[in-house]
């Protein structure tokens, strides 16, 4: 177990678009942390004049936007709200998808065609209209928007674990450990799922892009928490500015495409490390 | 001329079999899940609007002075005194019969409002569903074709650079560059105001102002069907009957785009249905960008004048449609593909 462990960790590393994945990930997780010591000012504060262009002031090095605020200090602090969002929102709906696949995968017959019924019609539904209509709504901030991201992008999780349960429920493991008297809990917990993890570790790569891409869309529209500074709310503002400085558009749209450039990357990285025997396929 | 005519004989057997009863009984499953969705979106909505803070009274007392006897009586009068189930019950009955509330933002109902809005955003959907799948199977084909090679490794960076871009950015960056900087293009809106187009000028005229949103909504979805096109023409290209097809002598061109992507299509179809789906979404994303009339624009304005009903009745005919163009689907992959496991 801890040898197959390593190799998969090597596999990723070694692997071309795991590597550069990586380090992009990494490069905005340390913007994310360092942005309180490097910029203890915050992103609100007006710190110059406004409408600076990138490299005329070297003070700020990514030039201000329309109210004289340090791009370079929003896109730090944007990176913490960009990065908490997208693994909190992925880890609840990790969560709720594990769950609802796992106990439609196990016992099947009319809870998995409940469940699963029900798993089709979330995802039937325009999901980024239902998150606005949530958050626009009840009103936005963090936890709205979390929630939102949550409830739409869970389905994709279900279905996967609940197709891994459905392959393993009848296989020789699983019925010695009923015969042994097991309970269902334990079954599920400690004997299917550490079974299927490859499938949910590969896409919650791609669940945080995802949610990324939510709350950025989300703030663009002017739908963000008012009280947080996210990259969308970067580019809510460059939007009005976009014919005399596309610069305030164009740094933030670039942090988020290589934030999610990123996550793919690691996640195609890892779907092949995790599934070493479908590489030959693609 | 159906009876020479083996495609004309294939269409007969198709229809012959979409209405023996197994494919009868999978059509109706498919209804039943669709009824499935829109009480789901219907739920969703009242517990939305139970949720939101403040009630329909509430809103009233803030533009006229109501003392609390009023309010009672509004309350009463509305319904709202009256168990939660109940209201439910309303609520549903109201929405099946179609009757979607009064848009305080338009002064008008919800519905008269979306009838006139909901065209643009149809145009943009189906233009960009048919063009997406038409460019991304084509690469998807290309890179295949030539797998492993320099064309193939260059689609896919650009394939992966698509995937990672979202919409609404593509849609700021074309606007930027075609409409701001170049002047190509026109920068927002559904037609020329005031130009008084008739005939195939309005027409042109239209697809001119449609040519940028519809772009920005293609691009992540031209990505996906690169990709799965790809990788299910590899697969079809390993088969037998393309040896077979080669064997015979035929054409490399022939062999790859008559034999094997008839074949590559299904899955190609099946993310159709998807697609809509997310298209609806990013639309509000676009609509809001080129100021399009569109139901997504409208979803935008609804949030910001927090009119409610205009908000949920967008999302319901949004899912509604959604629901029957999948409908639309199953039924055009029954007659697809005779093999299709109907599960």
């Amino acid at each position: 177990m801890r040898l197959s462990r390593d190799t998969a960790a090597f596999r990723l590393i070694s692997h071309p678009s795991g590597a550069i994945g990586l380090i992009l990930l990494i490069l905005v997780a340390a913007m994310a942390v360092s942005a309180g010591w490097l910029f203890p000012a915050g992103p609100w504060t007006m710190v110059g004049a406004p409408r600076v262009w990138p490299g005329a002031d070297p003070r700020f090095p990514l030039g201000t936007d329309s109210m004289g605020r340090d791009i370079l200090t929003e896109l730090f602090y944007g990176s913490r709200v960009s990065l908490a969002i997208g693994i909190v929102s992925a880890l609840v709906s990790l969560v709720f998808g594990t769950l609802v696949g796992a106990i439609a995968g196990y016992y099947g017959r009319w809870i998995d065609d409940l469940l699963m019924r029900l798993t089709d019609a979330v995802q039937t539904i325009p999901s980024f209209l239902a998150a606005i209509a949530i958050v626009g709504v009840i009103g936005p901030s963090l936890t709205t928007i979390t929630i939102a991201i949550a409830i739409v992008s869970w389905p994709m999780i279900a279905r996967l674990v609940r197709a891994d349960f459905l392959k393993l429920r009848s296989l020789d493991f699983v019925q010695s450990c009923r015969i042994i008297g097991m309970s269902d809990l334990r079954i599920i917990f400690t004997q299917i799922l550490p079974n299927c993890l490859a499938p949910i570790i590969v896409s919650s790569s791609v669940l945080v892009a995802t949610a990324i891409i939510v709350e950025a869309s989300l703030s663009f529209l002017g739908l963000g928490d008012p009280n947080v500074m996210s990259w969308g709310t970067i580019l809510n503002v460059g939007r009005q500015e976009l014919r005399s400085g596309w610069y305030m558009t164009a740094i933030p749209a670039l942090a988020l495409v290589v934030t999610v450039l990123a996550l793919n990357l690691i996640s195609d990285a890892l779907n092949d490390s995790l599934n070493p025997r479908l590489k030959e396929r693609s | 001329m159906a009876a020479s005519d083996p495609a004309g004989r294939r269409q007969t057997a198709g229809l012959k079999k979409a209405l023996s009863s197994p494919t009868l009984r999978y059509l109706l499953r498919r209804l039943s899940q669709a009824v499935l969705v829109m009480l789901l979106v219907i739920v969703g909505s009242f517990v939305l609007i139970k949720l939101s803070p403040g009630d329909l009274v509430d809103a009233l007392a803030g533009t006229r002075d109501l003392t609390a006897d009023q309010m009672a009586d509004l309350r009463s009068r509305y319904g709202l005194d009256q168990s939660v189930v109940i209201q439910l019950l309303h609520y549903m009955l109201r929405l099946v019969s179609l009757d979607l509330g009064y848009s305080p933002l338009n002064s008008a109902p919800v519905l008269d409002v979306l009838e006139e809005r909901w065209p643009v955003t149809a145009i943009l959907v189906i233009s960009s569903v048919t063009l997406s799948m038409a460019i991304g199977t084509l690469l998807g084909v290309v890179a295949a074709r030539h797998a492993g090679k320099p064309v193939d490794l260059g689609i896919s960076v650009l394939m992966l650079i698509l995937y990672a871009t979202p919409s609404f950015i593509i849609a700021v960056l074309l606007m930027l560059v075609f409409a701001l900087k170049l002047r190509w293009m026109p920068i927002a809106g559904y037609e020329t105001v005031g130009a008084g187009y008739t005939g195939f000028q309005h027409l042109w005229d239209v697809v001119v102002h449609l040519t940028l949103p519809c772009a920005a909504l293609c691009t992540f979805f031209i990505a996906i069907y690169g990709r799965i096109g790809r990788a299910a023409m590899l697969e079809v290209l390993s088969l037998d009957f393309i040896r077979t097809a080669r064997g015979k002598g035929l054409s490399e061109r022939r062999v790859i785009y008559v034999h094997a992507l008839r074949n590559a299509l299904l899955p190609l179809v099946t993310m159709a249905g998807l697609q809509v789906s997310s298209l609806v979404g990013g639309a509000v994303l676009v609509e809001t960008v080129f100021g399009l009339p569109g139901l997504g624009r409208t979803a935008f304005d609804a949030v910001f004048q927090r009119d409610t009903n205009l908000l949920l009745g967008v999302v319901f005919i949004s899912s509604l449609s959604v629901v029957i163009v999948n409908l639309l689907i199953d039924l055009l992959y029954v007659l697809l593909d005779p093999r299709v496991n109907l599960k």
